[in-house]
């Protein structure tokens, strides 16, 4: 099945590298259930300013009422910005690949512009265009780290990739690009509902279509690619997530939009069910953004260099 | 109260005191010795006003008040020991509804009232806002009090783009925030993003002539000059009606007004 040999990338594998970027993606989903408790339980603006809290950088103001999530939300959202410098001071000092230290030295600025957002909404009173951009991009800082992730991995660094041939039309490769574009425009239309930019409709009906990419991405890797378990991996997990964030949306609709329209104050139901679908579309696009990674890097267009995998399991059956 | 719940009110009692500025962005507004200086007044004669008093009525039943869980912070439940309902529909005897606010929407058009030189209170006591639904007159100056052990955030919400939106927080028993609004807005929401279920509604009159309806649902708007006047009577969940009122010299007239609850 395989024909094309693809040198290993002269690259060594480094744990400690490797294992901060799990950590740093780890705090930064926290650091987004953070961020969607703040928004959940209607705290956006219960700090006034920005940077300071309270008049203060360092005084830590009790952490009561809707001051906690906020307060909390801009201390771990501090404590990643940290982290977040500190891996690109260790990519610099282990990291071969200068594209890894590049990416290190984006997530910087990704952090920091992320940071601006926060204190603008704050600033000017919450707009749904700054609150949401704010929210897409902490789901890509997210998914960045991610993938630092997996590109710092063992597997990656060391295993000579599979090359296949990625036929159908239109190509795998187009079709996990679809999603991640499919899955940004879902994030948007939620946030922006969620911030009171826009009805709920259009979250609504983006979510059918969504769903219909992400299945058909899905659908189209594992029985072409089933075989390949980097790829077989992130499509069953896309899936796994995607019947999930489908359970939790609805469940979140009904708490929010059905029975909570005229709720006096955020009701744990609404809040715990809006704050596990932000979470779950967190991970969604990171690991769309996987998928595709994982895509470009096992199927190539070039027919001569691959063997087809179904031709392959035509054989294997006859 | 539990050991926790007086930790927590004394700490935010103690990073009061050490932080006794109100924090947070306030533009300024102009006062009304600032608007009126040059302005010249309209006078009512007192021999020739007349009065509207009416009724506000809720056909229907009203939702039931929901309680609210102050859990979040102890502070809130310090203050005192009374459970915190929503206020959305005050309901009186014989379907009598409150918080109504009733304005002279048209009719006095070019006439330039003076704003009354005493201040409009509104107090966070409780975790809630007292009142719930208030009015002052453009230029008029309101003064916000914060009379609980825990802290607030003030967040005005203007409708009008003239009137500046501001977010301030005020410490425990703090200090009053005190400001005007020199344009007239309806139901314009005070919230404080600490406690998401606190809300006010303060509204802004062009004119003197307003009243928020009692918990019975009557109202009375006196020393109106003779004249033809659009009345609106606006709920916070229900909408604005309005009524067309000709007003004679020294006339009483009636203008009930029916809301069904939403």
């Amino acid at each position: 099945m395989r024909s094309e040999v693809v040198p290993a990338i002269s690259n060594s594998f480094h744990r400690g590298l490797n294992r901060f970027a799990v950590v740093l993606s780890c705090c930064i989903f926290v650091l987004i259930v953070a961020g969607a408790l703040v928004t959940s339980e209607d705290a956006g603006l219960s700090v006034p300013d920005w940077p300071t809290s309270f008049g203060s950088i360092y005084r830590i103001p009790p952490m009561v009422g809707g001051v906690k999530f906020e307060h909390t939300h801009r201390m771990i959202a501090e404590g990643v910005g940290l982290l977040t410098i500190l891996f690109c001071i260790s990519a610099f000092r282990v990291e071969r690949r200068k594209w890894i230290r590049n990416l290190s030295l984006a997530a910087i600025g990704t952090v920091v512009a992320q940071g601006v957002l926060g204190g603008l909404t704050v600033r000017m009173f919450l707009p749904w265009y700054i609150s949401s951009a704010h929210a897409a991009l902490g789901q890509t800082f997210f998914s960045m780290a991610v993938l630092l992730a997996v590109y710092t991995g063992r597997d990656w660094i060391e295993s000579t990739p599979e090359k296949f041939a990625d036929d159908g039309a239109p190509s795998t490769r187009t079709l996990a690009v679809l999603t991640i574009c499919a899955i940004y425009l879902q994030l948007f239309l939620g946030a922006a509902f969620r911030h009171s930019g826009m009805s709920i409709l259009p979250h609504l009906v983006n979510a059918v279509l969504t769903s219909g990419v992400i299945a058909w991405t899905a659908v189209r890797v594992l029985s072409r690619y089933g075989q390949i378990a980097k790829l077989r991996r992130p499509a069953s997990i896309l899936i796994a997530l995607l019947l999930i964030q489908l359970g939790f949306g609805f469940a979140a609709y009904l708490t929010r939009v059905v029975w909570g329209k005229n709720a006096v104050q955020p009701l744990p139901s609404m809040v715990s069910t809006t704050v596990v679908h932000v979470a779950i579309g967190a991970l969604l696009l990171a690991t769309s953004f996987v998928l595709e990674e994982q895509v470009r890097r096992h199927l190539v267009k070039d027919a001569a260099v691959v063997t087809e995998p179904s031709a392959a399991r035509k054989a294997i059956s006859a | 109260m539990n050991r926790y719940a007086l930790l927590l009110t004394l700490g935010a009692a103690s990073f009061g005191v050490s932080c006794s500025q109100n924090t947070g962005p306030m533009p300024s507004q102009r006062n009304a010795s600032q608007a009126s200086t040059q302005a010249k007044f309209t006078v009512v004669d007192p021999a020739t006003a007349g009065t509207i008093r009416g009724t506000i009525h809720l056909q229907g039943s009203a939702p039931a008040p929901t309680q609210i869980d102050m859990g979040m912070d102890p502070g809130c439940t310090f203050s005192t020991k009374e459970p915190n309902f929503s206020q959305q529909y005050v309901v009186g005897k014989g379907g009598g509804l409150g918080n109504v606010y009733v304005y002279v929407k048209s009719g006095l058009e070019g006439s330039n009232f003076a704003a009354p030189t005493t201040p409009v209170i509104l107090d966070q006591k409780g975790c809630r806002y007292e009142p719930h639904v208030l009015a002052l007159m453009a230029g008029q100056t309101l003064r916000v009090l914060n009379s609980d052990p825990t802290m607030h955030n003030v967040h005005a919400q203007p409708n009008s783009a003239s009137n500046s939106q501001w977010n301030m927080s005020q410490m425990p028993k703090g200090a009053p925030i005190e400001t005007t609004f020199h344009d007239p807005e309806v139901m314009m929401p005070f919230k404080c993003n600490q406690h998401p279920w606190m809300k006010a509604l303060v509204n802004v009159a062009a004119n003197p002539f307003y009243a928020i309806s009692d918990a019975t649902g009557n109202f009375e708007i006196k020393g109106l000059p003779p004249g033809e006047y659009t009345v609106a009577a606006v709920h916070e969940a229900s909408g604005e009606q309005t009524q067309k009122i000709n007003l004679s010299v020294k006339e009483t007239k009636t203008a009930d007004f029916t809301f069904t609850a939403q």
